[in-house]
C-alpha cells in the first residue's frame, strides 16, 4: 500500500501580498475611471450652472420670454434661440422620421437583394460618419443655392401665411431644417433598422399565417412590437437635433430679430454659443451660460425620456 | 321553395384562389407602399452621394503636395496649403484619446468585470447615456470655463491640450459602452476557467477577458476617434485656431475641421477652396477609420 502524500502537496499556493495589492488597486483604478463619468457630468452641471448665475440672477425667467440681445445696454432675452432650437429640431424631425422609418423598412423587408440592401445600409451609416461642419460647407455652397428657387416658390404661393412672409435670401431657418433633416436620418434609419431586426420572425410567420399581406404585417404586427425602440430612437435623434451646432451655425444666419418666417435667418441657442462666446465678456458671458443651460436642460429631458420609453413601452412578446 | 346559396358564398368561392391576383385593392396598395418605400430609400441616400461627390471633386481636385504641406496663406493671397491643420487634427485626436480610451477602458471594465448591479453602476451606465446626450458645444463651453479662462496649464488659456480634453470628453462615453458591452459578451466560462488554473481577477481580465472582448472594442474605438476627428464645436474656443505650424501642447492650434469653419465663412475665394480641400481630407481620414472598423468586426466573424 502507498502511504499519502505529505498534507503540503495539497495545500494551496499562497496569495504573495504583492499580487493582492495589484488586484485591489485594479479594482480601484478601475472604480475611480467608472466614477469619472459621474464626475465629469456633475462638473459640467456645476460649471454651466455656476456661470449662468449671475444672469439668472439679473433676467431672472423673463430670459426666456424675450427676445432683447443688446450688448450695448446688457439687455439679453433668449426667445430666438429657444424658438429656433426648438423648430428647427422638431420641423427637421417631422420630416426625417417618415423618411427614416421608409427607409429601413425598404432595407429590412426582403424588396430588393440582401447584397444590395446591404449597400444600402453602408451608405446610410457612412452618412452619419460626415463630420456636421462638412455637411454645413455643402449646404453653404452647393444646398442653398440650389434649394433657393424651390423656396422662392414657397413664398410667391404661401407668401400669405407668416411662416413664408419673407422673400428668401441666403441663409435662413427653413435651408438649416434641411441640413438637420440630412444628419438625423441615418441616426434614425440606424436605430429603426435595428429595432425591426430585432422583431422575432415567428410574428411575421404568424402575421402572413392568417393571410395578411406584407404591409398589413408592417403596420399591425412589425412597427407595434418594435414601437418602443423607434420611438427612442426618434427621442435621441430630437436631442441630437437640439444640440447641433456646427452645420446649422453655418446655414441658419444667425439673426438677432425674431421672425416667426422660415424663409428669414433665424438662430439657436447652440449657434449663438458657437458664434458669441469666444469674444463675449462680462453679462454676455453669463448670459449665454443661461442659455446653455436652457439647452442643456431639454437635451437632458429629451434623453431621459428617450431611455424611459424604451425601458417602459416596450412590449412584451 | 328554392334553395338558394347566399350570394356571398358564390363570391367567396369565386375568390377562392391561390393565385396571386395584382389587380386586388390589397396587392395594389401593397405595390404603392413598396414603391413610397424604395422612394423615401432612395431620398435618404441621396444627399449622401451628393455631399461626397462635391467632397470629392470639389476638395480632390485641389489635391497636391503643396496643400498637404504649407501653411494657410493671409487672406486676400492666393495658395497654400492644410499642413498646420492637418497636424493639429492628429494632434488634438491623439491627446482624446490618450485621455479617453485608459479611462473609458477601466470604466467599463469596472462595470462589466467588478460592480454588482447596484446603485453605483445602474448611476454611472445612467450617467453615460446622460454625457452621450449632452450637446458638443457645451462640452466647448465647460472646458472653456474649466481650462481656458482659468488658465490652468501654464497661464495659457487656449491650448492645444484644452481641445484634446474637450474631445476626450465627448469620446469617454462611447469607449465606455462599447468596453462594457463587448466584456458582458465574453462567455462566463472563460473566466471560470481563468479562475480554476489559479490565475488572479487582474490577470484574468488583462490576459483572458480583455483580448476575448478585443473586436468589439477596437471596432467602438475607432468609431469613436474617427467622430472625435470631425468634431469642431467643442474647438471652436478651446483649441481656438492658429495660422501658423504647431507650437507645443499649450499653444492655440489649427485643426481641420475649424478650418473648414473659419475658411467657409469668408468672402475669399481662395480660403473657400482651402475648406473643400480640407473637407476631402476630414471625409477620407474618417471613412477610412469607418471601413477600417468594419474590417475589424468583419475579419473576426469569418
Amino acid at each position: 500500500m502507498r502511504s499519502a502524500p505529505p498534507i503540503d502537496a495539497y495545500t494551496l499556493r499562497r496569495r504573495p501580498p504583492q499580487e493582492k495589492l495589484i488586484d485591489l488597486g485594479f479594482r480601484q483604478l478601475t472604480l475611480v475611471m467608472a466614477a469619472s463619468v459621474g464626475i465629469v457630468l456633475l462638473a459640467i452641471f456645476f460649471t454651466v450652472f455656476g456661470g449662468a448665475r449671475e444672469a439668472m440672477a439679473t433676467f431672472g425667467l423673463k430670459f426666456l420670454t424675450t427676445s432683447a440681445w443688446d450688448p450695448v445696454n446688457e439687455q439679453y432675452g433668449a426667445l430666438i434661440a429657444i424658438y429656433g432650437t426648438l423648430v428647427t429640431s422638431v420641423l427637421s424631425l417631422t420630416i426625417a422620421v417618415p423618411i427614416g422609418l421608409g427607409t429601413a423598412i425598404f432595407i429590412t423587408e426582403d424588396l430588393l437583394p440582401s447584397r444590395l440592401r446591404d449597400v444600402i445600409g453602408l451608405l446610410v451609416e457612412l452618412l452619419a460618419a460626415i463630420p456636421s461642419v462638412v455637411l454645413g460647407l455643402w449646404a453653404i455652397f452647393v444646398m442653398e443655392p440650389a434649394i433657393r428657387p424651390f423656396l422662392s416658390l414657397l413664398h410667391t404661393t404661401l407668401g400669405w401665411t407668416p411662416f413664408f412672409a419673407t422673400e428668401p435670401q441666403g441663409p435662413g431657418t427653413a435651408p438649416a431644417v434641411l441640413i438637420l433633416v440630412v444628419m438625423v436620418l441615418p441616426i434614425i434609419t440606424a436605430i429603426a433598422r435595428d429595432a425591426l431586426n430585432q422583431v422575432p420572425i415567428e410574428l411575421r410567420q404568424g402575421a402572413y399565417g392568417v393571410g395578411t399581406t406584407r404591409w398589413g404585417a408592417i403596420f399591425n404586427v412589425i412597427l407595434p412590437a418594435a414601437v418602443s425602440s423607434i420611438m427612442g430612437g426618434v427621442m435621441l435623434s430630437l436631442g441630437r437635433a437640439m444640440g447641433e451646432t456646427m452645420a446649422v451655425t453655418m446655414i441658419i444666419g444667425n439673426s438677432l430679430n425674431f421672425s416667426v418666417s422660415l424663409l428669414a435667418p433665424g438662430n439657436t441657442i447652440a449657434s449663438m454659443l458657437a458664434n458669441q462666446f469666444g469674444e463675449a465678456d462680462g453679462i454676455q458671458v453669463s448670459a449665454l451660460m443661461y442659455a446653455a443651460v436652457v439647452l442643456m436642460i431639454l437635451t437632458f429631458v429629451v434623453n431621459v425620456l428617450a431611455q424611459w420609453i424604451v425601458r417602459r413601452l416596450s412590449l412584451r412578446y | 321553395m328554392s334553395f338558394s346559396s347566399p350570394p356571398t358564398t358564390s363570391h367567396f368561392t369565386e375568390r377562392l384562389t391561390l393565385h396571386y391576383d395584382p389587380a386586388l385593392k390589397r396587392n395594389r396598395l401593397n405595390q404603392i407602399a413598396n414603391a413610397i418605400a424604395a422612394f423615401f430609400a432612395a431620398l435618404a441616400v441621396v444627399p449622401l452621394f451628393l455631399v461626397l461627390i462635391y467632397v470629392l471633386i470639389q476638395g480632390g481636385r485641389l489635391l497636391s503636395l503643396q496643400l498637404l504641406t504649407q501653411l494657410p496663406p493671409a487672406p486676400g493671397l492666393e495658395g497654400g496649403g492644410i499642413g498646420n491643420a492637418i497636424i493639429g487634427t492628429i494632434v488634438v485626436t491623439l491627446i482624446a484619446s490618450l485621455i479617453a480610451i485608459p479611462v473609458g477602458v477601466g470604466g467599463g471594465v469596472y462595470l462589466s468585470e467588478y460592480a454588482q448591479n447596484g446603485w453605483f453602476s445602474k448611476f454611472v451606465r445612467f450617467g453615460n447615456d446622460v454625457l452621450a446626450g449632452v450637446p458638443s458645444i457645451i462640452c466647448g463651453v465647460f472646458i472653456y470655463s474649466l481650462i481656458v479662462a482659468t488658465r490652468i496649464f501654464f497661464d495659457q488659456s487656449f491650448s492645444a491640450m484644452a481641445g484634446g480634453i474637450a474631445l476626450s470628453v465627448l469620446m469617454l462615453p462611447t469607449v465606455i459602452k462599447t468596453t462594457y458591452e463587448g466584456l458582458l459578451l465574453v462567455p462566463q466560462e472563460m473566466r471560470m476557467g481563468a479562475y480554476g488554473v489559479g490565475a488572479s481577477r487582474f490577470v484574468t481580465i488583462t490576459q483572458i477577458t480583455l483580448p476575448a472582448a478585443f473586436t468589439p472594442i477596437a471596432t467602438g474605438v475607432v468609431l469613436g476617434i474617427a467622430r472625435a476627428a470631425g468634431e469642431t464645436a467643442p474647438l471652436i474656443f478651446t483649441a481656438l485656431f492658429s495660422p501658423f505650424w504647431p507650437e507645443g501642447l499649450f499653444n492655440p492650434i489649427a485643426t481641420m475641421s475649424v478650418l473648414i469653419f473659419n475658411f467657409a465663412i469668408m468672402p475669399y475665394e481662395a480660403q473657400n477652396e482651402l475648406a473643400w480641400a480640407a473637407s476631402f481630407v476630414l471625409v477620407i481620414m474618417i471613412l477610412g477609420a469607418n471601413l477600417l472598423a468594419r474590417w475589424i468586426s468583419h475579419a473576426s466573424r469569418s
